[in-house]
């Protein structure tokens, strides 16, 4: 048992009352929050000020919204399955908030007089919770889309499903590397054996991969195929109103704290801060340990947002391919390394200078071969004949710059910035 | 209840403690109704939910009995990947179908009865043992206690049942591999022509035509796909016909009227003067 759960252990159950009302007001403020922010920053991505009407600066316009939907009347289709649509939301919400216990949001703090933990539980197997969680939560979406009755809910819950096992796999191989090094799955172990370094430096592979994956699984863009706008109308909810597809909405949300929250517990250290310590060592407070969470999960959370304004949605195919074919085995292999490498280091001899040694030997060589091995000659294009007398433009067509093209270099060499032109396009409503 | 229901921790092999009791009296019925559930709902994704519901409460009792590791995964690999499979097919049947009441197989009512009795005599069997003979170790005893019990489990698992366990993830992958290799012999998916191949080909004439077939419609007064498309000189373009759908008759269209204006109500001596 380390102190963080003698000190949780020891909690009476008013603390632990606070810690269960306070995770779930986190929750949903940082839902509000989160929403508000992802329209303001995607709408200055398009050039566009974004909500500004409600509240100081518009920051409460996802509140108003909030309110509304509540009181939107609810609708329930002829052709549901009526218990398992009642129920769908409620199970897609609850492991979302579930999952939020087990995250280690700042160190030991006097709480009323009360020495306490900023963590609700710490079991042995916090990493697992979290994976069990979102397993669970992914049943209201599929439910959802099947109890609706709907031909573009059922196809959106179907992608939900493979979509969250497949980046499951990867999600659960990248979390491998971190346990290993840490020999323990308990989070606040995680953050405590990160005091000298983060993980993100050691283990960038698995980084990469938890990024890449926690975006698949939280459903968000580019990987939002099951709620693909521009192909399913919405998805999994297309058929659900009012407070019922809030609750879809909520529990997206949350999901994308969690993953972000894991992903700074697990790689940027949890709450603490590097340097600052030195300077003052009011920084170790467990207090500025939650701030310092916070903001690193507010990086993620705005990749999340970033990535929204800035990439295409994959094609269904292509996303397959890069789950399995791309982030799985890159898993594996950098497992395999490690494995690798941590047993050389266990091992009598294990010696670091002669592992690095060797590690740059293989590097160097495989950099020669790859030198030597010749460059592929280009095949020439196969000549075309037309077959038919269809009209169509020459082959060798060059086309001409367009003149708008044409003036931007003219003004460019000229030393004068063009104004920029504002594409005032068409960007997707925020939903 | 908090208290009584945490106190649950006791790695010797002793009574139930009384947590552990209320545990198991709110979690067996769950279980055992969802069992139940299961073999008599008729809906085929209901009866998937049921069984949802009795693996997840076994996976808390799992957890009850200091159990974590197991009993979470047990929630993320068999109600998280299994089951979800499962519900993938199912959701694929349709949700109106329901059991065929005609028995495919022959005798397999018999079978099955038969061969269900003797689960339960083995079963049953087991369980009196264990309840008679067994005397409880506790985890504690095996150096594996609730907060070891992951490093327990591994140490196990790579030592003491190396073979076991490098057998069993054989066969699952010779397994996977199996499932993988029966089903893509049937589709042709791997020599599908790609993009660049399909223009090539077109361009070179191996396809009976070298743009898509004309979408119906596109050039008509509607836009229905039951309504052909319209050739410029006003004929039917006979490559727009769906074979599916009953195409309407195309209504020829008026000519427009001399004057336009009379269609607002005016004439087009207002306008002159």
């Amino acid at each position: 048992m380390n102190t963080t759960q003698q000190l949780l252990a020891d909690d009476p159950i008013w603390i632990i009352l606070i810690k269960v009302v306070g995770l779930f007001a986190l929750g949903v403020v940082l839902t509000l929050f989160m929403i508000n922010w992802e329209r303001k920053v995607v709408g200055r991505m398009q050039q566009r000020p974004g909500p500004n009407r409600v509240g100081p600066g518009g920051w409460l316009q996802s509140l108003a919204d909030g309110l509304k939907l509540a009181f939107k009347e609810d609708i329930m289709p002829t052709l549901a399955d009526k218990r398992v649509y009642f129920i769908a939301p409620v199970i897609s919400t609850i492991p979302a908030f579930v999952a939020f216990s087990v995250i280690p949001f700042g160190g030991e703090v006097s709480m009323f007089g009360e020495r306490t933990v900023l963590q609700l539980v710490d079991l042995p197997v916090g990493v697992l919770v979290v994976l069990a969680c979102s397993s669970i939560g992914v049943y209201g979406i599929v439910l959802g889309g099947w109890a609706s009755g709907s031909p573009y809910s059922l196809l959106g819950a179907l992608r939900s499903a493979a979509q969250v096992i497949s980046y499951e796999i990867a999600l659960g191989l990248s979390i491998v590397a971190v346990i290993l090094y840490t020999g323990s799955m308990s989070t606040s172990d995680i953050v405590a054996a990160q005091g000298t370094g983060w993980y993100v430096w050691l283990l960038i592979p698995s980084f990469v991969v938890f990024v890449i994956s926690m975006v698949g699984e939280t459903n968000r863009a580019p990987f939002d195929l099951p709620e693909a706008e521009s192909e399913l109308v919405g998805g999994f909810h297309t058929e659900y109103t009012s407070l019922k597809f809030a609750l879809f909405f909520l529990a997206e949300y949350v999901n994308m704290v969690t993953v972000s929250a894991m992903a700074t517990t697990l790689f940027l250290g949890g709450g603490q801060i590097p340097w600052l310590g030195h300077l003052w060592s009011g920084f170790d407070n467990g207090w500025f340990q939650f701030l310092a969470f916070i903001v690193k999960t507010l990086l993620f959370l705005f990749v999340f947002i970033w990535l929204r304004g800035t990439l295409p949605r994959f094609r269904y195919d292509q996303f397959m391919r890069l789950g399995w074919k791309c982030l799985v085995p890159i898993s594996l292999l950098w497992i395999l390394l490690i494995f690798a490498v941590r047993a050389w280091r266990n091992s009598q001899s294990g010696d670091i200078t002669t592992l690095l040694v060797a590690g740059g030997i293989v590097l160097a060589v495989v950099l020669v071969v790859a030198f030597l091995v010749p460059d592929r000659r280009r095949t020439e294009p196969l000549p075309i004949e037309l077959g038919s007398d269809y009209p169509v433009p020459p082959l060798d067509l060059t086309v001409p710059t367009p003149p708008r093209a044409r003036t931007r270099r003219v003004a460019g060499s000229s030393g004068k910035e063009p104004a920029a032109v504002g594409s005032g396009d068409s960007g997707k409503e925020s939903e | 209840m908090i208290t009584t229901l945490a106190q649950a921790a006791a790695d010797t092999g002793g009574p139930m403690t009384l947590g552990e009791s209320i545990a198991f009296w709110i979690l067996g019925p769950v279980a055992l109704g969802g069992a139940l559930g299961m073999v008599l709902a008729r809906n085929a994704v209901h009866s998937a939910l049921f069984l949802v519901m009795t693996m997840l409460s076994l996976g808390i009792l799992y957890m009850v009995q200091q159990a974590p590791f197991l009993g979470f995964v047990q929630i993320i690999v068999y109600t998280g990947a299994v089951m979800m499979l499962f519900l993938f097919v199912l959701m694929l049947v349709g949700r109106d179908s329901s059991d065929s009441v005609v028995e495919v197989l022959r005798g397999q009512r018999l079978a099955g009865l038969v061969l269900g009795l003797g689960l339960a005599v083995l079963l049953v069997a087991a369980i009196a043992r264990s309840l008679v003979d067994v005397t409880p170790a506790g985890l504690g005893a095996g150096g594996a206690g609730s907060s070891q019990n992951l490093h327990g489990i591994g140490r196990l698992i790579f030592t003491d049942y190396l073979l076991a366990f490098e057998l069993t993830s054989a066969l699952l992958i010779t397994a996977a591999l199996g499932a993988m290799v029966l089903a893509h012999a049937q589709s042709k998916s791997h020599d599908k022509p790609g993009q660049r191949r399909t223009v090539l080909d077109r361009l070179n004439g191996r396809h009976a035509r070298i743009s898509p077939l004309p979408g119906p419609g596109v050039f008509a007064t509607a836009n229905s796909v039951a309504v052909p498309a319209l050739l410029p000189d006003g004929s039917i373009a006979p490559e727009s016909l769906s074979d599916i759908i009953e195409s309407t008759p195309v209504t020829e269209t008026e000519q427009p009227p001399a004057d336009p204006r009379s269609l607002t109500g005016g004439s087009s001596q207002d306008g002159d003067r």
